[in-house]
Order: C-alpha cells, then structure tokens, then sequence
C-alpha cells in the first residue's frame, strides 16, 4: 500500500519482556514514502510482518501530533530522531535519504525499564509529580480568576515551562539518566507563578526527593536534554529549581 | 416510552440547577470514606471527576490505557475553552452562551443541561486558574480571550495552541494529588472490557492489565465512563490512535442506550491527507478562522500558484454565502461549504480536495497595529507583515510549525491547504439530567455522553463540557445516587456477577486469537472507515446508508472470520487490544447508519442530502425528529429505538441561520 520509493534497513531493538536479554534484529522496508511519518514506516514493517505471521513490533504512541508525550523511540542515538524540536510521531521519512540504515533503540534509562521491544515504563515520572507538581487547590475553592493578575511575561515564562509533555527525551538522551529538566520545568511554571508561592519551597523538596527515590541520576551540566527536547525547555528551569531548592532549607522551618 | 426519563428538575430554567444543587441529597463525610467509585478514563472528564470525588472523600479508582493519565486524548485540543466571562465587555452572557450552544447543536440538545453548562462555564476557568494553569493574558495581566466560530463575542480563553494540554494537565496534576495522598487508586495500561451489573445496578468492572494480560475485576458503589468519542471509527480521523468507544459500547450491551450516534463532527479545518499510508488527520485549530480567510479560486482548476492569484479572482465562499458571520460560521456549515466547493472542481492542490487558509489580510492588520504602537503611523507593507509576522507566530507558532512539519511548506509563506476530517462525535451513551446511563448506578461525562451538544458543537465548548461534569455537575449529581447506596457493603469480587462477566470478557479475547486468519486488525478497520466517510461521512443518503449497513455486515463476518492477531492474550499484546476495539467499531459503525437511516431530516453533522433547502443548507423536520433517539441493544446485531422529545421552552426553535 505504501505509495514512495525509499528503501530502507532498520536495527531494531527486540525484547520479549522485562526480563528478556533482548537483543537488535535486522528488517528491510521498501516503497516508503518521503511524506510518511516516522510511526507510519513503522506501521509499514509491522503489517508486513503480522502478514508474514512474524510478531510485530510493539512501541508506544497515540496522538500522533507531538502533544501526548507517548512516543519515545531513540533514533540513530537520537531521542526523537535527527531533527531538532519534534517528536518521533511528527518525524517523517523526508528527514531521511533512499538506502538509510536507522538503528532504533527504545529510552535507556535505570528508572525507565523496558516492558517490551521499544515501550518503557515512565511512571516514576507521574509518581514525582504525585509528590508535589500541584497547587493544593480543591475544587470550588477558586476566586474570580481576574482577581488575580499576573504580569504577562510572567505568564508566558510559566506558560514555556508547562510545555513539557513529559516524553523522558531528556531523561533518554542524558548520560546521568538525569529527570532535572522534566522535573524543573513543572517546579518552575508553579513557581513563577503567583498561585504556586504557598507551596514553593516545600514543592520543591518533595518532587525533588523523589526524582532521588526513583533512580534518576544527577545533572552534570551538559545541556543534551535541552538541545532533545521537542518542546524547547530550557536549560535556565534546572537553575531556578536549584536555587529554589537551596533557599528551601532556608525558609522551609517558617513554612513547616 | 416509558424506558428513559431525562429527570429534569421542574421550575425556571435559570433555577433549575440551583434548586437541584440545594435539594439534592448528601452523604456524610464518614459515609463517603466506605463508598466506591470507578472511574474509566482520564481525559478532562475522567481526571477532573476522579480528583473532585475524591477530595470529596469518596475511594475512588481510576483507569487509563494510556501509560499515564496526562496522555489522555483531551491533550490535543488546540484551540481554547469557552466561558461567559463577558470580560471583554461584549454583551455575553450566561444566556448568549446557552443561546448559541443550543442554536449551533442546531435544536437537538436538551435545554436544561445546555444552561446548567453555560452556568458552571466561569467557574472552571477560575478553576484552572488556581490550578496554575497559564492561560494567555494580555499586557494588562488580564485573561486574555479569541473567537470562535458560532458566535459573535470573544468569550474562548486559551494557552497557546496547547490549550486543551494545558487544562488536562491541571487536571492530571490535581489528580496525581489525590493519587499521592492515596485517595485515588490509579490504574495505568488498563482497559475496561466489561461492566459488571448485579440486581441491574452498575457495580464493578472487569478491566484487563495491557502489560500482563491479566484480567481483573475492581467493585464500585458506582462507575463513571469518561472515556471519550468514537470518531475512529472512520479509521481517519484527528483522534489518537487509542480512542475507543469500546467501554461506551460494552455499557450499551449491559442495557446502556446508546443516542444520536449518526451525530458526528466533521472538523473543518484539518491537513489534507496526502496518501495511502495515513494513519491520522491533523486538525488546525478553528482559532486560525478567526484571523485567516477561507478560499478558493474562482477558476475551475486553476493550477497557478495561491500567490500568483489576485484578489478579485479569489472566492471568499464562507464570506459570501454567510456574511453575517462569515469565515466564523460553526463546523458543520463551514465543512459543508468546503465540499460543496471541491465537488464543483474548485479545490486546489495536487488531490484536489482541499480549500485555502490564508493569514495575509490578519496578518498585515495586525503589523500596522504593532507600528503603530512603536509610534509609527505610517508603515509600508512589507514592515507591516514583518511585524504582524511576529504576532501570528506569538498566537499561532506551535500549530504553524506542526503545519510545516507535516506538509514539508511553509506556511507563513504559502496558505495553508486545509480540508475537513472527522473530529469529534456529538454522540454517545444517553444520560438524563444526571449524567446517569439508562443502567442505574452507571454514570457518563464529557465526550462519552450525548448531552450537550445536539447535533453539532461549537467550537471550544468540548473542553468546557467535560471539566463542567467533571469538576462542576457529576460530583453533585452522583450525591443524589450514592446517598441511597450507603448501607450497601463493598461486593466481593467473587460474586458470580464477577465471574461471568470475566468469563466474558476472557471469551472474546481467546476467539480473537483463535481465528488465525490472513488479514491484519488494520486491514478491517481500514474498511471499515472507508465505508463510513463514504456513506455516512459529511453527507448521507438513503440509498448509500442502505448499502453501508450491508457492507458492514459482510464486512463483520469477514472479521471474525479471517483476523490475524498475533501473539497470546496473556502478554503485552497491542494487536489484541486493537482487534477487540475494531470488533466493536464494527458494531458501532453498522447502528450510526441506521440512526442516520431513521433520521429522514439533516440537522447539524448530520446532512442527508435528500432534506435541503434550495441553497444547500440543512433542512430539519421539527415536527418528526425533534427527538433524542436513543437505541437500546437487543443482542444479535438489532436494536429498539427509544425517543427522548426535545421541549424548546426558552429558546423559539427556527431555522438556523449565519447569513
């Protein structure tokens, strides 16, 4: 069905389960066409295999659309592939040239393990915001929201930092396996906001306690995971969070 | 008739909800730490719901398919939220937004949930704001709001063109709240295949973990279903891959009526699909209409290039067939538009399905604005478009670089080309006033529901509605259920109710494995969806519905006939999720063209080309369908119709018109 005339090899990563060694195995696609998305050629190799009775190659995505944060292949040692500011799902093959060999490698990452071929396991990254990226705010709690104006370069600046999707290219593409930058840019968009003082300092301490707990490494300052990420947070949200955390043990008696 | 009551409480409109609020029964706090609550789905209806119960006391659990709650399709919606604020100072109103909410649904919604909804709609942006979540303001440090189509004030509030992101991940992080307090039981890579009835109440469901293949069984008191639209049934469409109606549909063989499912929303503004392998539609955000002109050439297969074409040889259709509201018409009307062009020939590049979206006159507008507040009252073209160049990148950048990033052009240079694709289902399983099913004890929100849009929705009012359930009215209505329920104790899960529905559920699974046939899930689903935009896409026929419920029903045996899904059903097994979603697709598919058979009127979405008026507009029959056709299950492939009628008290039902 496949409508182009690119011909390709692909290096992908197979493991059954967790526990599997797992292992990279060779495929060839043909006819792909340079308008397909990454996910699509992948669709491609898949139906050829289940059509084959080989079994297809499992890897997580849904929306499509580079906003769910869901994909997360590892592309030629790149989280998301060769371009800059994308996911893998808005990746499409016209980044690539007829004849290409790609090596496909799911997220490496101790907190991370692999389920199976190239799906991980992210939920260390929703039990560190269990932990404190919230505002403690119940329903029907809320003021009038033009109560409470807040400078509009303020807003924007929180607004660059709730970008993330929560994807783990940073985490992937770091050689400490660090989660700072995922961890900073939900610590910063409540901290400079107005809503999120009340619980800054202490905020700042559970979420980064628990990036500890789940096995993430520390930030060693080389700036891979802002130059990966699809949605260009930046680098200055891990400044604001370490000095957030400093002050912490500062003010967090008055605070208690 | 008798089968469905919609409950609506008696007395004004405009009181009805209040009184309700200040009659309905309460539980005790204690009460509420014994009392059960499943929630399915973790969209804005889903987490919004499970958060507020749970800060309410309740023990809830929740399930996602996807690996996180924050992925929840509700993440893609791009362009805003509406609200009656009426901070802009335009003459809005609680009453201006039930007004157009229930003129855009083109008079097939009900009147007392519409204004409920209008109601709580300012509520939930202070909601969100207190939340943290960063909607755009202006330099005053106001909230800042855009326009939509089906109105004519400014009341959509938005972030960006990540709006529907924004919200859900204040959602998710008040979710996750409760999820860390260990007031909410969250339950990730898990899909419900079942709900479990005893003595006819909804208690419990039977959910499979993705990752083992285990199948469980979770008991509640009550269970919510907020598991979205079921647009995927036309395989293409902006949804994500993992939208399903699958538990909507299991809720319906379990005696859950299933109403207005031919009402589905075809977007008009979306990327053209550009070849066989297409996997999805990517939809640009309707806010685009309100700084771009719709169009096409006025030349029968003009192949010059959109530059190259001046002015007065442009067709500004929209603009001159509804000047009233012109590029800001709702959905429906502008979808319509669009094919009625493209069928006489008038469509532009290479498949010739598709119309222009131009920023030039916006964007030039917008840039002698900006000069002019540097002081410069006199500016030239090309500083205006470089300045309002800026402006559009501020309001638009994200979707204008998912627009390149897709199509390989640039459109900050070029029009966009942009043609309809399906979207969002006005559809879905009927609720009475209560957001309960026909299953008692068995609950319904957002997108899932059929509630509040009649048979088209405007533009921004999605995301209103599912955080209005969620946030605002289930957590109230569920009360008045739950409170009759506080002696009853939690049922074991080896109840026989259980085990059958497992045996079920488990049933399905092993047949779906077991028939080895030559033929991809995929394969079927393809089929499926090409029959469905064929026959019953943005206009319908009679005599194509007719033929479309027989391909479907060849097209079902072929399916459980010569599937192949690989793999075992105790494993991580995507294939066998897909094919028990496609399985039920089919179903679905097969009674939204006879929903759309039965309907002899076109109203909103649904246009049957045999009812129009001379100018090719919508022809509704207020005498015959204004109902609500709520379909029950009757196992086997056939289904009874129920009617809710539709009373139009407050609003005088008439022709809908944008010109």
């Amino acid at each position: 069905m496949s409508t182009g005339n690119m011909n390709l090899t692909l290096k992908v990563w197979r493991q059954k389960n967790t526990k599997d060694k797992g292992k990279m195995v060779d495929y060839k696609v043909s006819n792909i066409s340079p308008d397909m998305s990454f996910l699509e050629m992948f669709d491609v190799l898949n139906e050829d295999l289940i059509t084959k009775g080989d079994e297809p190659i499992v890897f997580d995505h849904d929306c499509r659309e580079g906003i769910c944060g869901m994909c997360s292949m590892f592309i030629n040692g790149r989280p998301h592939g060769p371009k800059d500011a994308v996911t893998t799902c808005q990746l499409h093959m016209r980044s690539f040239k007829d004849g290409d060999t790609i090596v496909v490698e799911p997220w490496r990452a101790k907190a991370f393990p692999v389920i199976k071929d190239l799906t991980v396991d992210r939920s260390a990254f929703d039990r560190v915001i269990a932990a404190g990226g919230f505002i403690s705010v119940n329903t029907g709690n809320a003021q009038d929201a033009n109560n409470l104006p807040i400078p509009k370069a303020q807003a924007d600046a929180a607004f660059e930092a709730a970008a993330c999707i929560g994807c783990g290219a940073c985490v992937a593409t770091c050689k400490n396996a660090s989660a700072m930058l995922f961890v900073s840019a939900k610590i910063s968009q409540l901290a400079l906001l107005p809503q999120g003082q009340p619980e800054r300092y202490k905020r700042v301490q559970n979420m980064v306690a628990q990036m500890d707990a789940e096995g993430f490494g520390n930030c060693t300052n080389t700036g891979a995971c802002e130059a990966e990420c699809p949605k260009g947070i930046s680098l200055e949200n891990i400044a604001r969070m370490n000095r957030d955390y400093y002050s912490a043990k500062f003010v967090s008696e008055e605070e208690g | 008739m008798s089968a469905i009551n919609s409950n609506i409480p008696e007395g004004e409109l405009t009181a009805k909800w209040t009184k309700f609020k200040s009659s309905v029964p309460l539980v005790n706090p204690s009460n509420k730490r014994s009392l059960e609550i499943i929630v399915v789905g973790s969209g804005l209806a889903g987490a919004s719901a499970a958060a507020t119960l749970a800060e309410m006391g309740y023990k809830v659990k929740c399930f996602c398919f996807q690996d996180s709650p924050r992925r929840a399709h509700s993440i893609a919606a791009q362009g805003g939220i509406n609200a009656a604020k009426n901070y802009q100072n335009d003459g809005d109103s609680t009453y201006r937004l039930f007004y157009d909410t229930i003129k855009g649904g083109d008079y097939r919604a009900r009147e007392a949930n519409v204004h409920r909804l209008a109601e709580v709609s300012a509520n939930i942006i202070d909601q969100c704001v207190a939340q943290g979540v960063p909607l755009a303001r202006e330099y005053g440090g106001l909230l800042d709001n855009r326009s939509f189509g089906g109105t004519q004030v400014q009341r959509t509030f938005y972030a960006a063109g990540q709006t529907g992101q924004q919200l859900l991940l204040g959602a998710y992080s008040a979710l996750e709240r409760q999820i860390g307090m260990g007031k909410v039981e969250m339950f990730t890579r898990h899909e419900m295949l079942e709900v479990v009835k005893i003595e006819g109440k909804a208690r419990g469901i039977i959910a499979r973990n993705l990752i083992t293949g285990e199948l469980e069984r979770h008991f509640g008191h009550a269970v919510v279903l907020g598991t979205g639209g079921y647009g995927n049934v036309f395989y293409l469409s902006t949804n994500a891959m993992g939208s399903n109606v699958t538990a909507a549909w299991k809720a319906n063989k379990q005696g859950a009526f299933f109403a207005n499912p031919c009402y589905t929303q075809i977007h008009p503004t979306c990327i053209p699909v550009s070849g066989d392998h297409q996997s999805k539609l990517t939809l640009m955000s309707e806010s685009l209409r309100n700084d771009g002109r719709i169009w096409v050439p006025k030349m029968k297969d003009d192949t010059r290039k959109p530059q190259d074409i001046p002015e007065e040889e442009r067709d500004y259709y929209l603009e001159r067939r509804y000047p009233a509201f012109g590029n800001l018409v709702p959905r429906d009307v502008a979808s319509r538009a669009a094919k009625e062009r493209c069928d006489a020939g008038y469509g532009v590049g290479a498949s010739k399905l598709a119309v222009y979206l131009d920023f030039k006159a916006n964007t030039e507008r917008y840039g002698r604005i900006e000069a002019s507040k540097a002081g410069n009252h006199n500016p030239d073209k090309e500083i205006c478009m470089r300045l309002g160049l800026e402006v559009i990148k501020e309001k638009y950048g994200n979707l204008f670089d998912m627009y390149a990033q897709i199509t390989g052009e640039n459109p900050y240079e070029t029009p966009m080309r942009i043609y309809p694709a399906v979207h969002y289902t006005m559809g879905g399983l009927w609720v009475d006033y209560n957001l309960m099913t026909t299953v008692p004890g068995l609950y319904c929100t957002g997108e899932a529901n059929f509630s509040d849009h009649g048979a088209n929705r405007l533009g921004a009012s999605a995301l209103m509605q599912g955080l209005a359930d969620g946030y605002f009215v289930l957590p109230y209505t569920i009360g008045a259920y739950l409170s009759k329920e506080i002696s009853v104790k939690a049922i074991p899960t080896d109840h026989p109710a259980f085990a059958e529905a497992e045996a079920k559920a488990k049933g399905i699974l092993d047949t779906l494995i077991g028939i080895k046939g030559t033929k991809s899930v995929d394969y079927f689903h393809k089929k499926l969806g090409l029959i469905m935009w064929e026959k019953c896409g943005m206009a319908r026929n009679a005599e194509g519905l007719r033929s479309a419920i027989a391909e479907i029903q060849q097209l079902k045996k072929d399916f459980w006939s010569d599937v192949r899904v690989p793999g075992s059903a105790d494993e991580y097994n995507p294939e066998l999720e897909k094919a028990g979603r496609v399985a039920d697709f089919i179903e679905l598919g097969e009674l939204m063209c006879m929903d759309a058979l039965n309907r002899n009127e076109s109203c909103g979405g649904h246009f049957r080309e045999e009812y129009q008026t001379e100018e090719g507009e919508a022809l509704r029959d207020d005498e015959n369908y204004a109902y609500v056709a709520a379909w029950e299950n009757k196992g086997d492939g056939t289904f009874e119709l129920h009617k809710e009628e539709l009373k139009f008290e407050n609003i005088k039902i008439a022709q809908r018109s944008y010109k």
